[in-house]
């Protein structure tokens, strides 16, 4: 069992990460400061431009009840959004021990921080808990509000309460994660720019990364549920770019990956320019058409982020990898340390 | 060429020349998103440029206010669909009336600094990183003569725009390479609430006109690309 990390990474902590070969059925142990030189020229990394919203919001039902929202997924153009209701309590406890949410029913009104206010206007048949609801308000009156009154979604295993600057990445852009594309907390911009100079390309797209854990078993077992996804043009010519050059694809973090696989499942197995929304579940044994390698954070077997790593390496490599990464005093989950699975060798274009 | 296609984000982007600019790039088709304190004043702003087929929209917000720095970056991407040109026009004297630094309050210096350096870069690294991701971007810091001429009474002001300078100057020395551009620009004297502020009895018919002084800051930025990355270019000099 690999102990989470408990907070952001400070300065002085040294982020290291476990290498796997899939082919060799090697692994190595490597600071961060040997991330970059496992990439080489033409090799393309493509990274989640997610911002984070505050996606838990405190409040109660009309008649009093104390309720927390957990958005999951980003708000509409129509001020509605999905998201999961828990009970009285706070992110302290563990999701799985938190008072059981009141029966929220269509047409039920909540009343969250800062008196921002929304009716649920459908409930899951078989999820209870899983609501749509339609804010009162939209556009950026709505965004302002939600901002003024949401908190960073966070787990038991944090220490403290967590700001929303700590849940971004470098990169951040629109507001669509409900959760950080947390891989990417390992990027910096010295990063950028050693990727830039070694002739390593980065490329970007946006994938509504969505909660990872809700402490619901009907819901937990439905997880990930379907989420937004773009890929912009310019990312499309990145990878065909890469793939003739012999370059290899390397999704930073498994929401990328699950967006560009997802973007091809859709489109007949090829990636094009799209927005849309994605089911695709990666697991053992599952066609990749796009992705040639994974930087992930350390997750334990079970969660929803290891079973995606099995169709980039077998499962006994992958526990061997986490026994390694424990071993090594290594940290998980959001603000920990890495995995990298990536072949030696260029993998030949399909 | 900023027009069609292109978002942009100004603060400061209620009045003066950041509302100028607002009109003028909405007016060529590009996307305007703009900051300021006072929303009432922004939304003005945000709706004659929507009366008049333009994309506007107002993101009220304080940019010196460290809790602000995310939410509005976020607010900006979302309201635009990303932002490729960031202008970073919202000022702040220091102390009002303008005193000399022996007489200026460490609180005022702060205040300075705060809204013309500190919230600057903050909002600065709240956007850049995905410019250089998306292929890059702009941003573009607005200076003044202070940054460089030691007038009395301008202290806390001057003080803080000769950082900004120095901070676009060193930004682009470090991210040139990720297609990110910086340019500081003098836009020279205006007739705007901030310059009534500092000079009150000015003979205002010396003054130039926000509006037009933007059209040729728009021009200017336009011919961006010539100039070296991180510039400090000044509009009077580049009008003749």
């Amino acid at each position: 069992m690999i102990a989470p990390a408990r907070a952001p990474r400070a300065p002085d902590r040294l982020l290291r990460f476990v290498r796997v070969d899939p082919r060799a059925h090697a692994l190595t142990v490597a600071p961060r400061s040997a991330l970059v030189a496992q990439f080489a020229p033409g090799d393309l990394l493509v990274v989640n431009d997610a911002a984070t919203l505050p996606a838990s919001l405190a409040g109660h039902t009309a008649d009093g009840k104390a309720i927390e929202l957990r958005l999951t997924g980003p708000i509409e153009a129509d001020g509605t959004a999905t998201g999961v209701v828990f009970g009285a309590g706070t992110w302290r406890a563990r999701t799985e021990g938190r008072a059981l949410a009141p029966s929220l029913g269509r047409g039920t009104r909540v009343v969250l921080a800062g008196g921002l206010e929304a009716h649920v206007i459908a409930v899951d048949p078989a999820r209870a808990r899983l609501v749509r609801i339609a804010f009162d308000g939209r556009g950026d009156a709505l965004e302002r509000a939600v901002y003024a009154a949401g908190r960073p979604v966070q787990y038991a295993h944090h220490a403290s309460e967590l700001d929303l600057w700590e849940v971004q990445t470098i990169y951040a852009g629109r507001p669509w994660a409900v959760e950080a594309p947390s891989a990417g907390f390992a990027l910096d911009t010295a990063m950028l720019v050693a990727l830039r100079a070694r002739g390593v390309a980065v490329a970007r797209l946006t994938h509504a990364a969505g909660l990872s854990s809700t402490g619901d078993r009907a819901i937990d077992a439905a997880l990930p549920l379907p989420e937004r996804f773009e890929v912009p043009a310019a990312t499309v010519r990145a990878v065909s770019r890469a793939r003739r050059c012999g370059g290899r694809v390397i999704a930073i973090g498994t929401s990328v990956a699950r967006a560009l696989e997802g973007n091809a499942a859709l489109h007949g197995g090829r990636l094009v320019a799209a927005c849309g929304i994605t089911d695709h579940l990666l697991g053992p044994g599952a066609r990749r058409r796009v992705v040639d390698g994974l930087w992930s954070g350390l997750h334990e077997p079970g969660a929803s982020h290891f079973a995606l790593w099995t169709s980039f390496a077998s499962e006994p490599i992958l526990r061997r990898a986490l026994a390694v990464a424990e071993a090594a005093g290594m940290v998980g989950e959001e603000f920990g340390d890495g995995l990298l699975i990536l072949p030696y060798a260029p993998v030949p274009a399909a | 060429m900023i027009g069609r296609g292109t978002n942009v984000w100004i603060t400061g982007g209620g009045r003066g020349l950041g509302a100028g600019l607002a009109r003028v790039w909405a007016r060529r088709g590009a996307r305007v998103a703009i900051t300021a304190r006072n929303a009432t004043e922004l939304e003005a702003t945000a709706a004659g440029i929507r009366a008049t087929g333009g994309f506007a929209v107002a993101l009220p917000g304080d940019v010196a206010a460290k809790e602000a720095a995310h939410p509005l970056a976020a607010r900006a991407q979302e309201a635009l669909g990303g932002v490729q040109v960031l202008v970073l026009a919202a000022s702040a004297l220091g102390p009002e009336p303008l005193r000399l630094l022996g007489d200026t309050d460490c609180e005022d210096l702060e205040r300075a600094l705060a809204v013309n350096v500190v919230g600057p870069f903050r909002l600065t690294k709240a956007v850049t990183g995905a410019m250089a991701v998306s292929g890059g971007g702009l941003v573009v810091h607005v200076s003044s003569d202070a940054a460089l001429t030691p007038y009395p009474t301008w202290g806390a002001y001057g003080a803080s725009k000769a950082a900004f300078d120095q901070l676009a100057r060193i930004w682009a020395a470090e991210v040139a390479s990720l297609g990110v551009r910086f340019l500081s620009i003098d836009p020279g004297d205006m007739d705007t609430a901030l310059h009534r502020t500092a000079v009150p009895d000015a003979d205002r018919s010396q003054l130039q006109d926000p509006a037009e002084v933007a059209e040729r800051f728009a021009a200017l930025v336009d011919r961006a690309c010539v100039h070296e990355n991180g510039a400090r270019l000044v509009l009077a000099a580049e009008a003749a």
